[in-house]
């Protein structure tokens, strides 16, 4: 990093040491992950096992939204926002609280995509911040997304409404009148209207990732719309 | 923009005008005719121009005359997209919610279950509630009809569905509860609550309508100047010792009372995200006076006295 000053050379290595620090805790998520399938050949339990730690890096992502907020890394913050939001809610809300769940292959297939889209990611950013980032890593970054999110996607609809039932029958996080707030949430309900959200959101988040690659792989100049 | 001729001798001015964002020259004025006469799509409350493709706006009272260029003036051309009158939009995001919270309140059929169509809730604060709220954007109407005088006439036609989706949803989902069958009333301190409830709501009410006519009353009719605006003899306007946004803090204070006298937790998100956006407002118009004016009082707080 030379002919940068000192105090940005140290903010830099801060952050690219946070980056690495990212990137190997999924590496350690995948790899339990692996681990767990080839020891008991099943994915039932599965996510038991590393429910603890992938509950702590969702929640932790949310610095990440920080990051854009401040202007250190140069994605939206709503795109961030976005998806880190719907990976806490999927976290949370679904899975963490819907045991029954818990064993779906749907499950698995998110799980699989949220980790090695992470682990590209932050080995993007970690490589970036160092100035050597190999052209395999920047290739993976752009490109692999195009499998990825519609994959992930599914995985996350198909166990949204593979919860739905359970839902119902429960009653969870819903109220019902009369109460002294005046006011009632239905938790099917909502599940139904974040499905249908995904039908706006995808394209937009899909075509964002689309417009970067146009970017920074194939050096094209797109004309931003102002307003 | 206009073009004086001067008295002593004949300045001729060439005006060329470029597109901001691709540079390209629209049109090369050496006799001024109007924008539109050019490119008619483009009306004149949809033209931005300005002397930098990044910069501010010029307004219509600028001179040709008294701007910074040379005999060859270069403006740079922004299209606003379309616009729409300020008073439609303020017209249409306020009748919304007054027919809308009347039609939950009269209990229109589909929105309740069949056995309570056209009934009327047993609780009398529902009805002191209709009153309140309908009372609110009726004299919201009025004064956009006859007491707010506008800076600019338009805005992006794009707003009126932001804003009407604003308005008109909170308005729905807080009437849905509040007219709802099985509303219950106030129980934190029951009618006492409903009472201070009313006066604090009719109190902001009458401040804010004070606030509206004082600031009407610092700018002559047609015209866009802009001055300090000071208490008058009005009791209600000697907030403006401590407040630069006095019409939103009375706001604030009335969906307060309005929140207290249903004891609904929608209209208490709806005075929430209201007072982030005011607050907003309010700090963007302070920061405006105090550039504008050297001697803007120092005690002056944007919207609530020595807080925010």
């Amino acid at each position: 990093m030379i002919g940068v000053s000192p105090s940005r050379a140290h903010s830099n290595l801060f952050r690219c040491s946070k980056y690495f620090i990212f990137f190997s805790r999924w590496l350690v998520l995948a790899m339990a992950m692996m681990r767990f399938y080839l020891q008991k050949a099943t994915h039932k339990g599965l996510y038991k096992s590393i429910a603890r730690t992938l509950k702590f890096f969702q929640t932790v992502a949310l610095v990440e939204v920080g990051h854009c907020a401040i202007g250190i890394v140069r994605t939206s913050v709503i795109v961030t926002g976005v998806q880190v939001c719907s990976r806490i809610f999927m976290v949370w809300f679904i899975t963490n609280s819907i045991k029954q769940i818990q064993n779906e292959e749907s499950v698995i297939l998110f799980l699989v995509v949220w980790t090695l889209t992470e682990i590209t990611r932050y080995s993007f950013y970690t490589f970036n911040l160092l100035n050597h980032l190999p052209y395999f890593i920047k290739w993976a970054r752009y490109n692999m997304f195009i499998i990825m999110y519609p994959l992930g996607v599914a995985g996350e609809l198909l166990t949204i409404y593979a919860a739905l039932p359970f839902v119902r029958k429960t009653g969870m996080l819903s109220m019902r009148l009369p109460n002294k707030y005046n006011i009632s949430f239905d938790y099917y309900y909502f599940l139904i209207i974040v499905m249908l959200s995904y039908i706006p959101l995808f394209p937009q988040l899909f075509f964002h990732m689309l417009r970067q690659r146009r970017k920074v792989l194939l050096g094209e100049i797109i004309v931003e719309k102002d307003e | 923009m206009t073009s004086q001729g001067s008295r002593k001798a004949v300045v001729f001015f060439e005006v060329e005008i470029l597109d901001a964002k691709t540079k390209d020259k629209l049109c090369f004025l050496d006799k001024v005719r109007p924008l539109h006469k050019y490119y008619p799509q483009w009306y004149a409350a949809r033209q931005s121009i300005r002397l930098d493709p990044k910069g501010k706006s010029l307004k219509d009272e600028d001179v040709l005359q008294h701007l910074p260029v040379g005999t060859t003036a270069t403006f740079y051309f922004r299209d606003l997209g379309a616009q729409i009158s300020w008073v439609t939009v303020f017209l249409t995001e306020y009748g919304g919610p007054l027919l809308l919270y009347l039609m939950f309140y009269f209990r229109v059929p589909f929105i309740y279950a069949p056995k309570y169509d056209f009934t009327t809730s047993k609780h009398w604060v529902v009805h002191l509630a209709c009153m309140c709220h309908s009372f609110h954007y009726l004299k919201r109407l009025l004064e956009t009809l006859f007491v707010h005088r506008f800076s600019h006439g338009t805005m992006p036609l794009r707003n009126i569905f932001k804003n009407c989706t604003y308005y008109w949803g909170f308005a729905a989902w807080m009437a849905y509860y509040i007219n709802h069958p099985l509303y219950t009333p106030p129980t934190i301190y029951g009618e006492q609550q409903v009472r201070i409830a009313l006066v604090i709501f009719l109190f902001c009410q009458v401040g804010n309508f004070s606030i509206h006519i004082a600031l009407r009353n610092l700018r002559p009719p047609g015209s866009k100047t802009r001055k300090i605006p000071y208490p008058t003899k009005n009791p209600f306007t000697w907030i403006f010792l401590l407040v630069s946004c006095p019409n939103y803090t009375y706001e604030l204070g009335s969906w307060f009372g309005f929140t207290l006298m249903t004891q609904c937790l929608p209209v208490a998100f709806f005075t929430a995200v209201g007072f982030i956006q005011m607050t907003v407002w309010a700090k963007g118009k302070h920061r405006s006076y105090l550039k504008e004016f050297r001697d803007y009082p120092p005690l002056r707080s944007p919207i609530l006295p020595f807080v925010l």
